[in-house]
């Protein structure tokens, strides 16, 4: 865990050991304002004889660029790495993102030269190796949810979205059918209605029951001839598994219509429920999530689909053949036999450094290893919600899955919002949850500790918590409303932020004058 | 001008002859915190009670605005572009967001009147 103790009262072992710190945490300032001009880490060769072809437009002042040394670029950077504040430093619950420790081992498998090294435009005999990883990673994921077929193209969760519900739309067509409308619970994550809707479709929001899980009898009155689908993400944004989803699948499927799996959260079955086996039509995997490869800002997202039969030759383009040739790309509709894809989705064929992660994680793994990891994931949330729910308020009760929600009902009256906890909680050395999300309950935490947590870490954060909410009762409203304290930056302005954002740097000279034309067009030519 | 009248979904709507001036209500704005956005509708734009017609953007969320009644939009409060925190400072005088001309301005009948409305807000929190 890291903690920034400069200025910190408290006298702890901890502190007086990190004492030797204090004042060393510089605000760093832009490349852009160090240095001086014309400095510079290498030589750089004359300028030859150059005739200019910009049309007469000339540049009337330096372009500014910074002048360091290298000690100073070196030192500029490790010091913004120090500023980050992620998975590989600290404890990091946000709900629904699922931010997991990213092993060591797959990052040493996707650097291997015969995958790094890759141009997506080589020959494909020269590949041969690197498309059979893709198919054996759809075959792994065809595997552990029970599906037929798989696309392995989309480039993150809601680009998986996007492709299922095409597939879907594409399904309908081949039917004949004009269907509409798309049903969505209230406490969908946003990108549910976003993808129904840049398909076209309008839609229907499904409210929650007392259980914070869909109500089956509303969800049944507003099936009907105009409903495309129904999407739905289990375990639930509540943190909650869907009891009547196989009820949910039938009554769907005698409308007519197809269910579309939001698998966000399926690190908390993976291995242990199929999602063919709940009737679900097709459903996007976030390798990003479930399968371990960085995110949030650590590298791209990736987000393959799995298709049941009824939708298995409504495809994305290119996908990945293996016959006596060897394995295959098919890039072009033409050359699909016995499909129909609806076109190509991006540039090459996904996100290839994810799928090497991806394999060697559920190869190193093996299959106890991830029932293993459904198990203690949904363990340690429960440990969680079980070790808070005294002191904070849970809209639903437990046993919960993967990840643990409270609401700010014990909040009340007493001036401290959800996002005051929060930014205390900085101050504490530990990344927030995610906060107002889902919108289902009100002010709510959402708190995912992932399986790659020890309990020494879920008790450090389980007493910071505690600690919270006994400065609450202490009514210490000052505290919260100055954190975080000890963070790099204080609290943010928010509203100024959004009402007016600054969107471009300026130096501060040109801010002066009032300068900030670079150019001049020559008034000669 | 009539008296205010209340949605479930915590819009107001003010009926002057046959037009209709709507915003948010003051407890909206209280629950959504700092206005920072407002999206409105086009003139012209042809509206159903109860259907989405306008986004309001906190720091905290963005929630969709309904039409209070049936009706045409004719006018919307371009001064709110500028300035969103006018929602938070005059919720329902000042902060207005759009005006809909009335299909049929008995409609405000069905909706609540402040007391009725005040009581529905306290049952909420």
């Amino acid at each position: 865990m890291s903690m920034n103790t400069q200025g910190r009262p408290s006298k702890s072992a901890i502190v007086l050991a990190m004492e030797a710190n204090k004042g060393l945490v510089l605000d760093e300032p832009l490349i852009f304002e160090q240095g001086a001009e014309g400095r510079t880490g290498i030589d750089l060769p004359e300028l030859p004889k150059y005739k200019e072809r910009l049309g007469g437009v000339r540049r009337r002042a330096a372009i500014g660029l910074p002048g360091l040394s290298e000690p100073q670029v070196v030192r500029h950077y490790t010091r913004l790495s120090q500023k980050n504040f992620g998975i590989d430093s600290t404890f990091y619950p946000l709900g629904s993102c699922t931010m997991k420790h990213n092993p060591r081992l797959n990052e040493k498998m996707a650097r291997l030269p015969g995958f790094g090294d890759l141009h997506p435009m080589q020959p494909t005999s020269t590949v041969q190796g690197a498309l059979e990883l893709i198919d054996q990673l759809a075959h792994w994921l065809k595997t552990l949810t029970g599906m037929p077929a798989v696309a392995m193209v989309p480039g993150a969760g809601a680009h998986g979205e996007f492709c299922g519900m095409a597939a879907i739309k594409r399904a309908l067509e081949a039917r004949g059918e004009h269907r509409t409308k798309v049903l969505v619970p209230e406490s969908a994550h946003g990108t549910n209605p976003a993808t129904a809707a840049a398909l076209g479709f309008t839609v229907e929001a499904i409210p929650a029951n007392a259980e914070g899980r869909v109500d089956l009898a509303i969800l049944k009155s507003k099936l009907g001839p105009d409903v495309a689908a129904l999407m739905l993400t289990n375990p639930n944004t509540c943190g909650l598994f869907e009891r009547d989803i196989v009820a949910i699948a039938d009554a769907v499927h005698k409308a007519g219509a197809f269910f579309y799996c939001d698998g966000a959260n399926f690190n908390a079955i993976v291995g242990r429920v199929r999602p063919a086996d709940l009737g679900i039509d097709v459903m996007h995997i976030n390798l990003h999530k479930t399968f371990s490869t960085p995110h949030g800002g650590g590298g791209p997202g990736s987000g393959p689909i799995v298709m049941a039969e009824s939708l298995a030759e409504f495809v994305p383009l290119p996908y990945i053949v293996h016959d006596n040739q060897g394995f295959r790309l098919i890039e072009h509709a033409v050359d699909a036999m016995g499909k129909k894809p609806f076109g190509r989705l991006k540039g090459f064929h996904g996100q290839m450094g994810m799928f090497v992660r991806a394999l060697a994680y559920i190869l190193s793994h093996g299959a106890d290893g991830l029932w293993q990891v459904a198990s203690d994931a949904v363990l340690n949330a429960n440990y969680i919600l079980a070790s808070l729910q005294d002191v904070m308020s849970a809209p639903f009760k437990g046993p919960c899955m993967h990840e643990a929600l409270f609401d700010d009902r014990f909040l009340k009256d007493t001036g401290i919002t959800t996002v005051d906890m929060a930014k205390a909680l900085i101050d504490r050395g530990f990344h927030p949850m995610t906060m107002y999300f889902p919108l289902v309950v009100h002010g709510a935490f959402l708190i995912e500790p992932t399986e790659t947590e020890s309990k020494e870490t879920l008790d450090a954060f389980i007493a910071a918590m505690r600690d919270l909410v006994r400065e609450v009762r202490l009514g210490n409203v000052e505290m919260f409303k100055q954190s975080p304290r000890f963070a790099p930056s204080r609290r943010m302005d928010e509203t100024r932020a959004a009402r007016s954002p600054i969107l471009k740097w300026t130096p501060a000279d040109r801010e002066e004058n009032g300068d900030n034309g670079d150019i001049t067009r020559d008034a000669a030519e | 001008m009539s008296q205010t009248r209340f949605t479930k979904e915590h819009e107001w709507a003010r009926v002057d002859g046959d037009v209709a001036i709507c915003g948010i209500t003051d407890y909206a704005q209280k629950a959504l915190g700092d206005i920072v956005y407002v999206e409105l509708p086009a003139i012209g734009k042809k509206v159903k009670q109860g259907e989405q017609v306008a986004v309001v953007e906190s720091s905290k969320a963005a929630s969709e605005v309904y039409a209070p009644v049936d009706g045409e939009v004719v006018a919307v409060n371009d001064n709110l572009s500028n300035d969103p925190g006018k929602v938070n400072a005059a919720a329902q005088s000042d902060g207005w967001f759009f005006k809909i001309k009335a299909a049929n301005a008995a409609q405000t009948g069905s909706l609540m009147d402040e007391p009725t409305y005040q009581n529905y807000v306290k049952g909420l929190s």
